[in-house]
C-alpha cells in the first residue's frame, strides 16, 4: 500500500478521532477562557491577596509540563472518584491554557494607553461605561491575534491527552502505527490532520481580526 | 495659606468663583507636589498656568476634575465640593472639559463617534441631537469634512482640534487644557491656538497649562506662575511676564528669553 491508499484507508478512523480532538479542545478552551478571564481580573485587582493568588497560579501552571499536569490530575482524581479520561483531559488542558490566556488578557488591557481611560473618565463616563466603550474594545484588538496562536497551540497540545488513553487523533495514530507496522506513514498522516485543523483555525482568526481592525482600511 | 493673594488685583471677573481651590496638598508617595495652593477661577476668566517643569502645573489642573486625588484642601466647582465618589465625580466631570497633551482620541471610533459617545452615554442626548451638535462643533474647529475619518488619519493639529470639539460637545462650564500644543510639530501649533483664542474671545472659562507665552500674553486674563510646589506669582500677563516681582518669576523668565 502506498501513502495515499493508507490516507484513504485510515480516513474513517482519523475523521472520528478528529471530532474527539475538536470537542476536547473546544470544551477545554471555553473553560480556559472563563477561568483565564477570572484570573486576569484577579491579577489586575487592587486587592493584593487576589493578585498573589493569580500570580502563584500562573507561575505554577506555566512552570510545570502539561503532560505532568495531565497525569497528576488523571491519577490524582482517580484516587477519589473515577473520572473518565475525556473529562480529566479536558480539565487539564483547560486549566493549563487558562494560565496563558490570563496573561494574554492582562497584557491586552495593559496595552490600552492610560490616557484613553482618563479621556473617557474626563467626559463623565463611568468606570463601567469606559470599560465597555473604550478599554474592552481596544484590549480585544490587542488580545485576539495572541489568543489565536494560543488556540493553535492548544489544538496541538491536546495530543498529549493520548497518554491517558483517550481515543483522540494522536492516540489513533499510535494505535494504527502499532497495528500496521507503518509508524512513519501514520505519524505523517496524523500530522496532516493537525495541519488542516490549524490552517482552518488560522483562517477564521484572521477573518475576525480583519473585521475588528482599529479602523477599516 | 494666604487667601488675599487671589483678591489682590482685579481682572474684571467678580463674584462667586466657578473653580475654587483652597489649601491644596498633593503628594505622590512621600513627594509633596503641591503644598497648600489656593486658586480661584471666575466665570469667563482665562487663567494661564506657567512655570518650570515639575512645578506642579499639570497636577494642579488634573486636581480640578479629580484625575488626581488631593491629600488635603478643598475644591469647589460651581459651588459643589469635589468628593471622590464615582457617581459624584462622573457628574462633576461631565461639566468640565479636558484637553490633553497627547490628544487621547479613541482610536477605534470615527471622529464623529468620538464626539457623540459621551453625549449619548452620559447626557442621554437623542442620537440626532448629538450628531447635530457634533457636526456643528466640527465645523467650528474647521474639520467638518473629517467626521467619518478615523483619528489615525488626521494630523496632530487636527486631532487636537477634534479633542477640543469632543470636550465642547458636553457643553462644559469650564475647559482645562494640559499643555495642548506641546506634542505638536511647530507648524501645527498655530491652528490649535487659534481655536483656543476664539473660545476665549467667546467667553469660555479656561484654565490652560502651556509654554506658549504668545498665547498667555494675548488670551490670558490672568497668568499664574508656579514654582516650588506652589504659586510664586500671579497677575495680568503684563505684570507677570514683563515685570515679575518674585525671585522665581524673574529666574523663569530669564530662562525663557535665553531660548
Amino acid at each position: 500500500m502506498n501513502f495515499f491508499e493508507h490516507l484513504v484507508d485510515t480516513a474513517p478512523i482519523f475523521l472520528d478521532a478528529t471530532v474527539v480532538t475538536l470537542r476536547l479542545t473546544a470544551m477545554a478552551l471555553v473553560f480556559a477562557m472563563a477561568l483565564g478571564a477570572l484570573v486576569a481580573w484577579m491579577s489586575m485587582s487592587s486587592v493584593a491577596p487576589l493578585r498573589w493568588i493569580a500570580v502563584a497560579f500562573i507561575g505554577l501552571i506555566r512552570g510545570t509540563p502539561l503532560i505532568a499536569q495531565i497525569f497528576v490530575l488523571y491519577f490524582g482524581i482517580t484516587e477519589v472518584v473515577l473520572l473518565p479520561a475525556f473529562w480529566a483531559g479536558t480539565i487539564a488542558l483547560g486549566v493549563h491554557n487558562s494560565a496563558y490566556i490570563a496573561e494574554i488578557i492582562r497584557s491586552g488591557f495593559q496595552s490600552v494607553p492610560d490616557g484613553l481611560n482618563e479621556a473617557s473618565r474626563s467626559l463623565g463616563m463611568s468606570r463601567m461605561q469606559t470599560l465597555r466603550r473604550v478599554r474592552a474594545p481596544l484590549a480585544l484588538r490587542a488580545i485576539l491575534p495572541v489568543l489565536g496562536s494560543q488556540f493553535i497551540i492548544a489544538v496541538k497540545d491536546s495530543s498529549l491527552v493520548a497518554f491517558i488513553g483517550m481515543r483522540e487523533l494522536f492516540q489513533s495514530s499510535r494505535n494504527l502505527a502499532a497495528s500496521t507496522y507503518e509508524p512513519l506513514t501514520m505519524y505523517l498522516i496524523v500530522s496532516l490532520y493537525y495541519l488542516a485543523i490549524v490552517l482552518a483555525l488560522t483562517f477564521v482568526v484572521s477573518r475576525i481580526e480583519r473585521r475588528l481592525s482599529v479602523h477599516r482600511r | 495659606m494666604t487667601t488675599d493673594q487671589t483678591s489682590s488685583f482685579s481682572t474684571g471677573h467678580e463674584g462667586e468663583p466657578l473653580v475654587e481651590m483652597r489649601g491644596i496638598v498633593k503628594k505622590f508617595g512621600d513627594t509633596v507636589v503641591l503644598d497648600g495652593v489656593d486658586l480661584d477661577v471666575h466665570r469667563g476668566e482665562v487663567v494661564v498656568l506657567i512655570g518650570p517643569s515639575g512645578a506642579g502645573k499639570s497636577t494642579l489642573l488634573r486636581c480640578i476634575n479629580g484625575l488626581e486625588q488631593i491629600q488635603s484642601g478643598t475644591i469647589r466647582v460651581a459651588g459643589e465640593e469635589l468628593v471622590y465618589k464615582e457617581k459624584h465625580l462622573n457628574h462633576v466631570r461631565s461639566r468640565i472639559g479636558m484637553v490633553f497633551q497627547s490628544f487621547n482620541l479613541f482610536p477605534h471610533m470615527k471622529v464623529i463617534d468620538n464626539l457623540m459617545m459621551a453625549q449619548r452615554d452620559v447626557l442621554d442626548r437623542p442620537k440626532q441631537e448629538a450628531r447635530e451638535r457634533a457636526e456643528r462643533l466640527l465645523e467650528r474647529v474647521g474639520l467638518a469634512d473629517k467626521a467619518d475619518a478615523y483619528p489615525e488619519k488626521l494630523s496632530g493639529g487636527q486631532q487636537q482640534r477634534v479633542a477640543i470639539a469632543r470636550a465642547l460637545a458636553m457643553d462644559p462650564e469650564v475647559m482645562l487644557f494640559d499643555e495642548p500644543t506641546s506634542a505638536l510639530d511647530p507648524e501645527l501649533v498655530g491652528e490649535v491656538l487659534q481655536v483656543m483664542r476664539t473660545l476665549a474671545d467667546e467667553g469660555m472659562t479656561m484654565v490652560v497649562v502651556t509654554h506658549e507665552m504668545r498665547f498667555a500674553k494675548r488670551a490670558a486674563d490672568r497668568v499664574v506662575l508656579m514654582a516650588d510646589r506652589g504659586i510664586a506669582e500671579e497677575g495680568t500677563p503684563e505684570q507677570v511676564l514683563e515685570n515679575p516681582t518674585s525671585e522665581r518669576g524673574r529666574a523663569f523668565l530669564a530662562e525663557l528669553s535665553e531660548e
